[in-house]
């Protein structure tokens, strides 16, 4: 700051005015930081996308993507797992939070033992499932004890195994979230219905669900996120030269096995683009609906 | 929610959480019991027990020297991100001005966006300015979701701070100084707490971004777990087990802390923050 002359007094106080003062400096760091370190690499990916190592045009590199079957098609491959796993999450802790919304004796505990799958990890939870899912692990000693089927079922090295690793992985999250988004319901809502004589399907129906929707539809776009940039399990559990080739290891597999950055790049932005629509679309469809006061917090 | 009358509906809530808790607790048990087995091939349980991969995968993993590269990482992340992301959020609580949502966003987007998406080229311009491979690459990385999570979670929690306080601080007048150090950080101190626990968690957790940043000297527990597991075969399979044992009880170490600390519940106030809510 220099010398406060006339002119510059005055210029803070309009600026004050507008909401610009010396408390906006707090913002700097994390905003230089930020800038630095997600949208400066993002924008140098972007252009290193556009100047393929093989030459070609300015396009070459999504040219590639889209007319190699093996590089297109990872797309429908990820969208497959990610999609299925984060509805089968949040479609599954909806009833389950539903029925826990309430005050009841050992909700922390069992809340907690829900949570816990989130601290396993990607390598253990990959591992547990090779070895418990595998053709002599226990679940198919279970199967072929009660005879239910006859030679072990094969739920490794595929996209099953895949899948019940985002499950495990994902639904204590997508879980946490709908419990909070339910707790934030005015449960007085609720006993009005009641008295005007709804029955509980009624109830969560007509009352409940719409409240709930617009959080569900954020708690879909985290689970997609969480499920989409799977990477570690799939190339653990799944088949990742196969049914299992998702875009992030593509992604990888260009950029740091065949040193090509800029197809790498060129993988990455695709793969965003994609994520980003799927929630634009989510989101869009989320702005229709209604979206006041629960009457709870929030 | 005082009568609670058992239907068929509540039945099948009930039996998928019991079949979800015995499937996850068959995964656990799996690899818990290999750890300990000698050898374990087409029976139920295990030939016979023993310790001795534990031993084997501390000093073959190095598992010293991992742990210490992963507490490093990780107080680092926590300290940074507090450090920037807490006077950024007590400017979005507090100050309405113009570029405000554009901001928002910008702070939003690492966390919106898939990790490998970012973390491929970022890893691309820690390779240019020679900083992949090395702890401080690892630890910028790592601070790039850290820090809008600082700021998704501090926000709320300092516009449910009344702003009267600071001015009654000040009409009884307190110095900036002592505004900051004796009346915002004692009730900034719970929500930083949790936060900062919030960060540590996720920075342990993390696998992608420290993958496609970290060197062989700045691996962190996730990632020399992942590698063990992919170099199949070099390894006995109890010994991986072993260290996915430890990694998953260091974890839920942290966890247990963090939930005392947090109460799930919060989660919503961050998650409706969120622009366009």
């Amino acid at each position: 700051m220099t010398a406060p002359s006339v002119e510059g007094v005055a210029l803070r106080h309009r600026l004050a005015e507008r909401g610009l003062d010396r408390t906006l400096l707090l913002l700097l760091p994390a905003a230089v930081f930020v800038a630095g370190l997600f949208l400066y690499p993002f924008l140098y990916g972007l252009q290193l996308s556009f100047q393929p190592q093989d030459g070609g045009g300015v396009f070459a590199n999504y040219a590639e993507f889209f007319r190699d079957g093996y590089l297109r098609d990872t797309i429908a491959t990820t969208l497959w797992l990610g999609v299925p796993a984060a509805l089968g999450n949040v479609a599954a802790s909806v009833p389950l939070a539903y029925r826990m919304r309430g005050r009841f004796r050992g909700k922390r505990l069992l809340t907690t033992v829900l949570v816990v799958p989130i601290t396993l990890g990607t390598v253990l939870t990959a591992e547990g499932l090779l070895t418990f899912l595998g053709p002599t692990g226990w679940f198919n000693r279970v199967l072929l004890g009660l005879g239910l089927v006859d030679e072990p079922v094969r739920l490794t090295h595929n996209y099953w195994g895949v899948l019940f690793s985002l499950i495990i992985t994902g639904f204590p999250f997508a879980f946490l979230l709908t419990l909070s988004y339910l707790t934030g319901i005015d449960p007085s809502l609720e006993s009005a219905a009641a008295t005007l004589g709804a029955g509980w399907w009624q109830r969560f129906r007509f009352v409940t669900f719409p409240l709930l929707v617009p959080g569900l539809a954020i708690t879909f776009c985290l689970s997609f996120v969480l499920a989409f940039s799977v990477f570690p399990s799939a190339i653990l559990v799944g088949e990742p030269s196969g049914g299992t080739r998702v875009i992030s290891i593509a992604a990888y597999h260009a950029a740091f096995e065949e040193y090509d950055y800029s197809m790498g790049s060129a993988i990455a932005m695709i793969m965003g683009v994609v994520e980003l629509l799927v929630i634009a679309l989510v989101l869009g469809w989320r702005a229709t609906l209604y979206r006041g006061s629960t009457g709870g917090k929030g | 929610m005082t009568r609670t009358a058992w239907r068929p509906g509540t039945w099948v809530v009930w039996g998928t959480v019991a079949f979800f808790l015995i499937f996850v607790g068959g995964v656990v048990g799996s690899v818990v019991v290999n750890s300990f087995a000698v050898r374990w091939f087409d029976t139920w349980l295990p030939d016979g027990w023993t310790t001795r991969w534990y031993g084997a995968s501390w000093s073959d993993f190095d598992l010293p020297s991992v742990l210490l590269v992963t507490f490093q990482v990780s107080v680092l992340v926590v300290a940074i991100s507090l450090l920037t992301g807490v006077p950024a959020s007590y400017a979005l609580a507090r100050r309405e001005f113009p570029g405000k949502r554009a901001l928002t966003l910008l702070f939003l987007l690492p966390i919106m966006i898939p990790p490998v998406t970012y973390g491929i080229p970022l890893a691309t311009v820690l390779y240019k300015f020679h900083l992949a491979g090395t702890l401080a690459g690892v630890v910028l990385a790592n601070l790039v979701p850290s820090i809008p999570f600082v700021i998704l979670v501090m926000t709320p929690f300092i516009e449910q701070i009344d702003p009267r306080i600071e001015a009654a601080a000040r009409m009884c007048g307190a110095p900036t100084r002592a505004v900051l150090g004796r009346v915002l950080a004692p009730l900034l101190v719970p929500g930083m707490l949790a936060a900062g626990i919030l960060v540590l968690v996720r920075t342990v957790g993390m696998f992608e971004l420290t993958f496609l940043t970290a060197g062989p000297d700045s691996e962190t527990l996730v990632v020399a777990l992942y590698y063990s597991v992919s170099a199949a075969g070099i390894r006995a399979q109890q010994q991986v087990d072993a260290m996915a044992v430890v990694y998953t009880m260091s974890m839920l170490v942290l966890l247990v802390i963090a939930l005392r600390f947090v109460n799930p519940t919060q989660l919503v106030t961050q998650i409706k923050e969120r622009p366009g809510t």
